[in-house]
């Protein structure tokens, strides 16, 4: 059991039982973190952040959770200061990196290229998204801020809403929850829909109840977790299209006047307008949870894959 | 089948016969194998012949030539369950069936023009065999999935 090791490339690649215990890891190191002590875990050991392309976010969650475990993080936060920009292949940065640290969290805009770089280290690679194709930290935090501020997972009925087709933090989401026994709402435009092929599959593989739905007016009443993604105008040739749409799937306090009391409102964040400045002082919103709630699992997964058990 | 309709193909001395093809597979086959007008050994074709089951088959002889790890890669994405002679003086010295490996490696490129490996990186392609029937890859770095279209195109 564990992780040591392990890349973690795809939410796909990890079983349940991986799941469950990098959340119960998570809640350990919450703990140590409330309780300061978390500093000696990790003392002597280097986490080299790759980011090929920007990203606040989770860069500096990354570097925070190796910090709160008393490592040192080397790295960069953009490619052209780096040989990368000379033409250097991913594998020669990826093997030359490899010689300076004992883990690598990278983020790079090409798909596949944290599989590539998996099988070029010697040290765990933690993929901080690689394109379109996965981002495995945003939806294991995810997974755990619905443990946390729900107390479970399973039997939960979850919402997810926006532009499903094209977001992989929705397909990544939404197959752990069917995995691990949440009930599952898709609402989105028409044009925007969760394709049919993944459904089918997500029904087949995990025999989940899915409902479809083409507005939040239809879902907001009996969900347990509203999960909002962003509507990107671009989808839309018309942009009245796109306004009118996006009308459809913004989140106010009138909307939340139907919601049941201890509805909950995630968001990867950064949001534009689908969430209203007002919802945040209401009980329903845990977006700034969320981002918390991504040290503890980075912290996990560092250490995890580095054969630290807490 | 009756020696009549055996006849239809001569015997190879030395060589593959490729057998149970999906009728009308054989042009593919040879074209897997890289046969063309510039081929200068014996190469035999069936096409829609009849098989036990009473089906339609195709079959492919080629004199002096063993197939290659890629070949039988290959020819499993088009003709899985096809049986592979190895003839030596008249004889089938080896025979095995054709099946998709749980890995294709090199065999393929990956339709996703963003995927790591269309680019500059030291690496082959890798699908990993998600479904035989019908025929579904998956590139193992980028996700891509390829089905029986896509596949057929590149051979």
């Amino acid at each position: 059991m564990g992780i040591k090791g392990r890349d973690i490339i795809t939410t796909h690649s990890l079983s349940k039982e991986d799941i469950e215990y990098i959340l119960s890891s998570s809640e350990k190191m919450q703990k140590l973190l409330e309780d300061g002590k978390s500093h000696e875990l990790l003392r002597g050991k280097i986490l080299a952040t790759l980011f090929f392309e920007p990203s606040t976010r989770t860069r500096l969650s990354f570097e925070s959770a190796m910090n709160r475990l008393g490592g040192s993080v080397i790295g960069f936060s953009e490619a052209s200061n780096t040989s990368v920009k000379k033409g250097e292949t991913l594998a020669d940065t990826i093997r030359t990196v490899d010689q300076y640290c004992d883990v690598i969290a990278m983020r790079h805009p090409i798909e596949g290229s944290a599989e590539l770089a998996a099988q070029f280290a010697k040290a765990p690679i933690i993929n901080g998204g690689d394109g379109a194709h996965a981002h495995p930290t945003q939806t294991l935090l995810d997974l755990y801020t619905i443990k946390k501020e729900m107390g479970k997972i399973e039997g939960l009925k979850i919402a997810l809403t926006g532009d499903l087709k094209y977001s992989r933090t929705a397909h990544s989401l939404s197959y752990s929850l069917a995995m691990l026994g949440a009930e599952l709402v898709f609402a989105s435009p028409e044009q925007l829909k969760m394709t049919e092929d993944f459904t089918s599959d997500l029904k087949r593989d995990f025999g989940v109840n899915i409902e479809e739905k083409t507005q939040l007016e239809d879902v907001i009443s009996d969900v347990d977790v509203l999960y909002v993604t962003r509507i990107q105008g671009e989808r839309f040739p018309e942009p009245a299209e796109y306004e009118k749409v996006k009308g459809l799937f913004k989140v106010d306090l009138e909307l939340l006047k139907k919601a049941k009391e201890d509805m909950m409102i995630m968001h990867p964040l950064p949001r534009v307008d689908e969430i209203h400045p007002s919802v945040d002082k209401t009980k329903h919103a845990r977006y700034f949870e969320q981002a918390f709630y991504g040290i503890p699992t980075r912290m996990a997964l560092i250490a995890g894959v580095l054969g630290v058990e807490v | 089948m009756s020696p009549d309709k055996e006849l239809k193909i001569e015997k190879i001395s030395k060589g593959t016969v490729i057998d149970h093809l999906p009728a009308g597979t054989s042009p593919m086959v040879l074209r897997i194998l890289g046969i063309d007008k510039k081929w200068e050994n014996a190469v035999s074709v069936a096409m829609n012949v009849p098989s036990h089951g009473g089906d339609k088959k195709d079959i492919v002889k080629v004199e002096d030539r063993i197939l290659e790890k890629e070949e039988t890669d290959k020819l499993s994405m088009i003709a899985n369950n096809a049986t592979i002679n190895i003839i030596e003086n008249y004889a089938v010295k080896e025979k095995h069936h054709v099946s998709p490996p749980e890995f294709l490696e090199g065999v393929l490129e990956c339709k996703n023009p963003k995927c790591v490996t269309n680019g500059k990186e030291p690496v082959l392609t890798c699908f990993a065999v998600e479904n035989t029937e019908p025929l579904t890859l998956r590139c193992k770095y980028c996700g891509r999935i390829m089905d029986k279209e896509l596949i057929e195109e590149q051979l």
